[in-house]
């Protein structure tokens, strides 16, 4: 658990010293949604879209940001160190924590910038769309992290990362989406009790699966 | 496989064929004379899937033995799987054409052939991105447990997101339904059953094979270097 704790405050130190993935990260939300209203000017957007088009937002930001993680490591050559002085589950929950910080973080920008441009998205359950986008992630990043590390061996790298991640993340995205539509319809926090219990069982699945099979991907 | 079960295994799926297509079925509600598709369609599925579970079964026995010829019979199993697929999807889709008037609705089932096709595609991408063939095998085999834990939800996630109306789903279920029974003549059960042992027996004859030439490419590409 020390090993996890100084990985993580080592990639939260040197995002802070350089801010090269939350600067990017952030132009990327701008320039994203952007292109959504410009091509949505003048149109009505119903609710459930908006809960849609959110989702779509959060997905390819996650994917453009999340796999630095552990390509940073490859390309700088510094992996080799790591797996010298941390065990590789240290390693996994310790890049797994920084990615969960970074995409609540980028998350929380998205959501302010999309409510305040999208006069369609209102959400109306507060309580369903909290923990939708606190369980969901988790989900998101536990997935991606540990994708990123597989991608991080490979060739083509950006390319391959969103072809690997989106069917192993099409059933939390198809859950987050439903639980955002319900929260922006006013349902009541009971409906989307099935959606969480989804959500929570995603996540707990991939990341106990990320952490038996990481010691493969990280010692070939 | 000895030659006289090749032989047999064409003969017995050229009579399921002809007997699929020309057996009286009797009436069923809603489907008539399109039900045949069930010799054709549901045999493909059921590879597709079974082929898919196989890759992933090879991709465990590679991590476990580290031994080449489990990521290639891996890599082979989900070749084949990735056939069975994409015929099972345009069988389905004519079918679909007829029965519910477009190619294409998102219902459940398409849905989640769907995400079959992609994680093959996935599955492909990732082979063809890795050079040196340890990490290769060692990195797909990973891939397709991760692949195969997440495809349950669908199980979960696809009522709470449409209604189906495949056959097999929901009150009107002509000849399978939720419950597993099935609603089909005895006769027509019987052409059932051979056509997924036939198409069963050629993909395992299908997987001997290409697997063999996948080691044989290998232990020649060795012995070279």
């Amino acid at each position: 658990m020390r090993g996890a704790v100084a990985i993580f405050s080592k990639d939260l130190n040197s995002e802070l010293r350089t801010r090269y993935a939350l600067n990017s990260l952030l132009m990327f939300v701008i320039v994203t949604l952007s292109i959504i209203l410009f091509s949505t000017a003048g149109e009505t957007v119903s609710p459930s879209l908006s809960a849609g088009i959110l989702w779509i937002i959060i997905f390819f930001a996650a994917m453009s940001g999340l796999s630095r993680s552990f390509v940073s490591e490859e390309e700088r050559g510094t992996s080799m160190t790591l797996q010298l002085w941390v065990k590789p589950s240290s390693v996994l929950t310790g890049k797994l924590l920084f990615n969960s910080l970074l995409i609540y973080v980028l998350n929380i920008m998205i959501i302010i910038a999309y409510t305040l441009t999208m006069p369609s998205f209102v959400v109306k359950t507060p309580s369903i769309f909290f923990i939708t986008i606190l369980i969901g992630s988790f989900g998101l990043s536990s997935a991606s992290t540990f994708i990123a590390a597989i991608i991080s061996k490979a060739n083509s790298k950006g390319t391959l990362y969103p072809v690997l991640s989106f069917p192993i993340l099409l059933p939390l995205l198809m859950s987050v989406i439903d639980a955002t539509r319900l929260s922006t319809d006013g349902a009541a926090f009971g409906e989307a009790a099935g959606d969480f219990k989804i959500m929570f069982s995603y996540s707990v699945v991939v990341s106990t699966v990320a952490i038996v099979l990481f010691d493969f991907v990280w010692r070939d | 496989m000895k030659n006289w079960m090749k032989i047999s295994i064409g003969i017995w799926i050229a009579a399921v064929v002809a007997i699929g297509i020309a057996m009286p079925i009797g009436y069923i509600p809603g489907l008539g004379a399109k039900a045949r598709i069930i010799f054709f369609h549901v045999p493909m599925s059921w590879l597709a899937v079974l082929a898919f579970f196989m890759s992933m079964w090879y991709g465990i026995a590679y991590l476990r033995k580290k031994d080449m010829k489990m990521d290639i019979k891996s890599a082979t199993a989900a070749e084949l799987g990735f056939i069975f697929s994409i015929l099972a999807t345009i069988t389905g889709s004519i079918w679909a054409k007829f029965n519910w008037g477009s190619f294409w609705n998102w219902d459940p089932r398409e849905t989640s052939i769907f995400v079959l096709l992609l994680i093959y595609g996935a599955y492909f991408s990732l082979r063809s991105a890795l050079e040196i063939e340890e990490r290769r095998a060692t990195l797909s085999a990973v891939y397709s447990i991760v692949a195969f834990v997440t495809v349950p939800f669908f199980v979960f996630i696809m009522p709470r997101m449409m209604t189906g109306l495949h056959p097999g789903e929901g009150s009107p279920a002509p000849i399978v339904n939720a419950n597993g029974k099935m609603y089909m003549d005895a006769n027509m059960r019987y052409v059932f059953y051979a056509s997924l042992l036939g198409f069963s027996f050629l993909y395992v004859w299908l997987f001997q094979l290409r697997s063999k030439i996948g080691i044989l490419t290998y232990n020649n590409h060795t012995e070279i270097e």
